[in-house]
């Protein structure tokens, strides 16, 4: 028996199905992060060089890895409301968008505070960091440019854009310790494996799952708001329980 | 061909245009963007001359010497290959280490020293408790050494 | 100067507060505004609802 995907493509339907979804999500984030602090301040031991300091990784990787990951979402998205010309996929993308901008920050911001111990500067204008500011300002100016044009479905089109073209970032934060000389370190996780410490892997995965569903159940809850929003002159809205 | 497969062609062809360029900006660019110079580049003259950059590689072991002030240090940084004096007047960070990743800003003066006016220290990827790190030290020599090199290319 | 000295003589203190305090404050502000988001929605949507339901009768 085959789902019908497009039944759940519709704001309609998504609306409701968001809604019963959202407490899930919500809840297994927090107990996942939980253990994650549990198992990265008390069962993973000190690292050799860094000492404490290091323990900034468990948050630092986990919402680096998510702001690359949300503009892929929101870039995908955008291109689907741009190919296809569904509702829903528009409104994904511009629910997205902030919450992508704030683990972009939190990257940023964690990082800074790792850098000056250990580095001995708050910043440095390698290729890593200067990518990762572009990703922010990428989504700031996406979040501007929707905002900026009063009809809705054109800001769609003009964001999607914008989203689409700034993609090619994305690879270039990721292999950019890779490519050129930079302060910030390698990947510490490759494909051949990755000699970090077993608790401290369990840490910042466990981490970075709770970040994701955390992302999940927060843009869940803004685009069933932009939902509202948009489609307010429909019929499905005002059979709603809670606009009654 | 339905407009809608016509709208994804025109995004796929606009995002490989898009890549293409950046990459060879980028490509253009490389020194640029690259944080620092290796001792091998300066040697080669690919560095600036007579202006500040960075040069990084690691801090050649029993190169660090202080002087009697207890402030200036006189350290030497290679890539494995070539390798060029510093000296520098202020507080080292704390994973300044011989044999360990160092980014240096600086001029080249006459006399073929690097005069730093900042010293930043590169930490590499790997994390393990202390115990571990002192088992791989008894262990090897070979496997710990060049894992902390900061792309010495 | 006095903050380097600070944050190596209390590093996990300095990890707590500066990344995981900030990183959990930003996310309870986003909580806070989406669901304040949501309360506003809620309301203009009843507001437009009663208003055309009066001009209807």
């Amino acid at each position: 028996m085959a789902i019908n995907w497009f039944k759940y493509s519709a704001p309609t339907t998504f609306y409701g199905l968001a809604g019963k979804l959202i407490p899930w999500f919500a809840i297994s984030s927090v107990i996942l992060c939980a253990i994650a602090l549990y198992i990265g301040f008390a069962v993973a031991p000190m690292d050799a060089t860094q000492g404490q300091f290091y323990r900034i990784i468990f948050i630092h990787v986990p919402t680096s890895i998510i702001s690359m990951f949300l503009y892929l979402v929101m870039a995908g998205y955008a291109a689907l409301g741009l190919i296809f010309n569904t509702r829903l996929s528009s409104m994904m993308a511009s629910a997205v968008a902030p919450t992508g901008a704030l683990f972009a920050f939190i990257s940023l911001w964690t990082g800074a505070l790792w850098g000056k111990p250990m580095w001995g500067a708050w910043w440095v204008w390698d290729a890593r960091l200067t990518s990762e500011l572009i990703l922010l300002f990428l989504y700031l100016g996406f979040i501007a440019l929707h905002a900026s044009i009063d009809d809705p479905r054109r800001a769609d089109r003009a964001a999607a854009l914008l989203a689409i073209v700034g993609s090619v970032n994305v690879p270039i934060i990721y292999f950019s310790v890779k490519w050129w000389n930079t302060l910030h370190q390698g990947s510490t996780i490759k494909y051949s494996g990755t000699s970090m410490h077993i608790a401290m892997q369990q840490a910042m995965f466990t981490m970075l799952v709770a970040c994701w569903l955390y992302a999940i159940a927060v843009t869940l809850m803004r685009v069933r708001s932009i939902i509202l929003e948009r489609e307010r002159h429909t019929k499905w809205i005002a059979q709603l329980a809670e606009v009654k | 061909m339905k407009p809608r497969q016509k709208r994804a062609l025109y995004i796929v062809v606009a995002l490989a245009a898009v890549g293409l360029a950046v990459m060879l900006v980028l490509n253009a660019l490389k020194d640029n963007v690259s944080l620092y110079f290796t001792p091998t580049q300066v040697y080669n003259k690919e560095a600036p001359q007579g202006r500040s950059f960075r040069i990084g590689g690691l801090v050649e072991e029993g190169s660090m010497k202080r002087e009697g002030d207890g402030l200036t240090v006189h350290f030497v940084i290679t890539d494995l290959k070539k390798s060029l004096p510093v000296v520098y007047r202020g507080i080292l960070p704390d994973l300044f280490k011989e044999g360990k990743g160092v980014v240096a800003q600086g001029k080249m003066e006459a006399d073929g020293v690097m005069h730093a006016a900042e010293v930043l220290a590169k930490h590499d990827e790997n994390y393990m408790p202390p115990e571990a790190a002192d088992a791989l030290k008894k262990a090897g020599t070979a496997a710990s050494s060049p894992a902390s090199a900061p792309a010495v290319k | 100067m006095s903050l380097d000295i600070w944050m190596r003589e209390n590093p996990l203190t300095y990890v707590w507060i500066g990344s995981y305090g900030v990183a959990f404050l930003i996310f309870a502000i986003e909580i806070a505004m989406v669901m304040h988001k949501r309360k506003i929605t809620l309301q203009q949507v009843r507001l437009m609802r009663e208003a055309e339901e009066s001009e209807g009768i």
